[in-house]
């Protein structure tokens, strides 16, 4: 028989027990769907990542307290604002070494008010990463030994403190009411990590060290001269703080590893989103086993007559497994379409990423047909091996 | 009959190739352990061209012999030649192929599929052959044109009488021009008045396309308007009248 005319058959024998077949299928469409959706969040997050490691520097070495890994409770700094010119001895290159103090506060000018991420930075911050500037100056030398009060606004935060108006020169306030000067406003910077950069404001370290009452940093930020000074730099800069406070332990790490790590962990977050979908895919084929025995018990008059005309076993057979076949890549094409109306939807209506990717419903169709295979495989051999003489006699 | 052509020997001169032969057929089924005897040793030859009615009580052996003419089945000893080919001898995909180019089956039953029109369900024997689709349609409508139901092509099964419905039945087991029509109790869900019209159009094909008719029946007077009857009990032949 020809494949063709098994599919007639097994299109009408669907169309038949619609209902049956479309609730057969749902638990494919799930499985599907689920797939493609959340294979698409985790390239998302992973293109995000990836977008990023092209954005940034890569050349920037990060020195922090503390092991970097995941899921450990961050030390406590006890890097210091001296710990620049002691590394600036190490590397070379003090002018390269920028410094962070971060904390959350309100911000207020006249009437209005918006919460910031005040970076208590040093005039460094500048050389080390790219912050272009819109408006005004970056902080100083001096504004750092002297501890002034004078800040540069990201550009969110201009906006909602002063509008339109240019903002230099004028006062905001921090926290409790310390008044800082406006200096400076940077560009427009966009996301880091899903964070927009623009809610930041830059205050000297050493007036955020007062203004917070502490005396430490929070971590450091060295840009090599070329990438291959990066593993001497970061081997080097270790050591030297390990000499400095002993029995503490510090990490320097780069971005590009910072990010790479993240991606380990979107990648394996990924795989188990993917397995945890893929459970319910094989749950669904479970159901069009079961549906095709019954099936196939159904219609085994009908089987038993086929062969009384003359179909081979492999004639039944192909009828079965095409007929499982159809199920489950009928259910697999609804499900791709959910899964990527989803994942579109999803991405234009939240801040989370996702892309569909080319090969994830092309992957999904063909396990879908996989799954079809592999679970009529035995009711249809079930029915291919009927014997016609029972088979005729069933009621 | 009183002696068979031994097993293995080309039909002699002036006899035709039987169209089926068995020879000292035995079937025997095993049934929780228990060896059951249905057919105890079963000579019998139908040349082409026959009009056989097979009669026995139930239980006789005679279901079980029609399965084995039909290829549905094969015997645990001695020997069967349908079209003159050993079954035994037969994979299960040539006994199919047998099947399909040698036997038409009419059941009781009709067993026609329900939600199929007669032509397709007249063309079904065909799809199994290869035949292309078109040349299907054609033969189907040929072959309900010679059941006269040339009228009754897109009709489903349940839009068509009793009586309808097995001649669909019969154009299907003619459609593929075997050699033998196998007909079990054809007229068993049919009034006396339909069932003699069934049996007027079994006569006429048999008579007009020479195909041989083996007709299994309980009811004397469709087994007597047979040529030869073939009488079974306890799973052999008691008499075989011509």
């Amino acid at each position: 028989m020809r494949l063709g005319e098994s599919f007639r058959v097994a299109l009408e024998a669907l169309r038949v027990n619609r209902l049956r077949s479309a609730l057969t299928m749902f638990g494919v469409v799930v499985g599907v769907a689920a797939v493609v959706v959340l294979v698409a969040i985790g390239s998302g997050a992973r293109n995000l990542v990836e977008s990023e490691i092209e954005g940034l520097g890569s050349n920037i070495i990060f020195v922090a307290p503390g092991e970097f890994t995941f899921g450990t409770p961050p030390t406590i700094s006890r890097l210091q604002l001296e710990d620049v010119d002691y590394l600036g001895r190490v590397t070379g290159d003090e002018g390269q070494i920028a410094v962070a103090l971060n904390s959350g506060e309100t911000v207020r000018a006249g009437r209005n008010q918006t919460f910031s991420s005040v970076v208590g930075a040093n005039e460094n911050v500048q050389n080390v990463f790219d912050r272009p500037l819109r408006r005004g100056r970056y902080l100083s030398h001096t504004d750092v030994e002297t501890r002034r009060r004078v800040v540069v606004l990201g550009s969110d935060i201009a906006r909602r403190l002063f509008g339109d108006v240019d903002p230099v020169g004028r006062q905001i306030s921090i926290a409790t009411g310390t008044r800082f000067r406006v200096v400076g406003v940077f560009e427009e910077q966009g996301q880091t990590f899903g964070q927009t950069r623009d809610a930041e404001v830059h205050v000297p370290v050493t007036t955020a060290q007062r203004l917070f009452g502490v005396d430490r940093v929070d971590f450091l930020a060295i840009r090599a001269s070329s990438s291959e000074d990066i593993p001497r730099l970061q081997k080097e800069v270790v050591d030297a703080l390990q000499r400095k406070y002993p029995g503490e332990r510090f990490s320097a790490i780069t971005q590009t590893q910072l990010l790479g790590t993240i991606g380990t962990v979107l990648g394996a977050l990924t795989g188990v989103l993917a397995a945890i979908a893929a459970i319910s895919l094989l749950v669904g084929g479970v159901g069009v086993s079961n549906i095709m025995l019954v099936s196939v018990r159904e219609r085994t008059r009908e089987i038993g007559l086929r062969k009384a005309l003359g179909a081979k076993q492999r004639d039944i057979l192909a009828q079965f497994l095409v007929e499982a076949v159809l199920l489950t890549t009928l259910g697999g094409t609804a499900g791709i379409l959910l899964g990527v109306g989803l994942s579109v939807t999803i991405s234009a209506l939240s801040p989370v990423p996702a892309a569909v990717t080319w090969w994830s419903p092309v992957l999904a169709f063909v396990v879908s047909a996989g799954v079809g295979i592999f679970f009529g495989v035995v009711p249809a051999r079930r029915a291919g091996r009927l014997d016609p003489v029972v088979a005729l006699r069933t009621e | 009959m009183t002696s068979p052509a031994p097993a293995d020997t080309p039909p002699g001169p002036g006899r035709p190739a039987a169209a089926l032969e068995a020879v000292d057929v035995v079937r025997t089924y095993r049934m929780e352990g228990v060896e059951v005897p249905a057919l105890r040793g079963v000579t019998v030859r139908i040349d082409p061209g026959e009009f056989v009615a097979v009669l026995g009580p139930s239980g006789s052996g005679k279901s079980t012999l029609m399965h084995l003419l039909g290829c549905l089945d094969r015997p645990t000893g001695g020997l069967l030649r349908i079209g003159g080919r050993d079954v035994a001898k037969l994979s299960e995909t040539e006994l199919a192929d047998l099947r399909n180019t040698h036997i038409g089956f009419v059941f009781q039953s009709f067993h026609l599929l329900a939600r199929t029109s007669a032509r397709e369900n007249v063309a079904l024997p065909l799809v199994y052959r290869g035949v292309s689709r078109g040349e299907r349609r054609r033969r189907a409508t040929d072959a309900l044109t010679t059941v006269g139901l040339e009228h009754r092509l897109e009709h489903r099964p349940g839009q068509l009488s009793g009586g309808e419905q097995q001649r669909v039945a019969i154009a299907r087991a003619l459609v593929g021009d075997p050699g033998v029509v196998l007909a079990d109790e054809p007229t068993g869900n049919l009034d006396t008045r339909t069932g003699h019209e069934v049996m007027n159009l079994l006569e006429r094909l048999n008579a007009e396309q020479g195909v041989a008719v083996v007709l299994v029946t309980h009811e004397p007077d469709v087994a007597g308007r047979a040529r030869r009857q073939i009488h079974i009990r306890d799973g052999l032949i008691e008499r075989d009248v011509s």
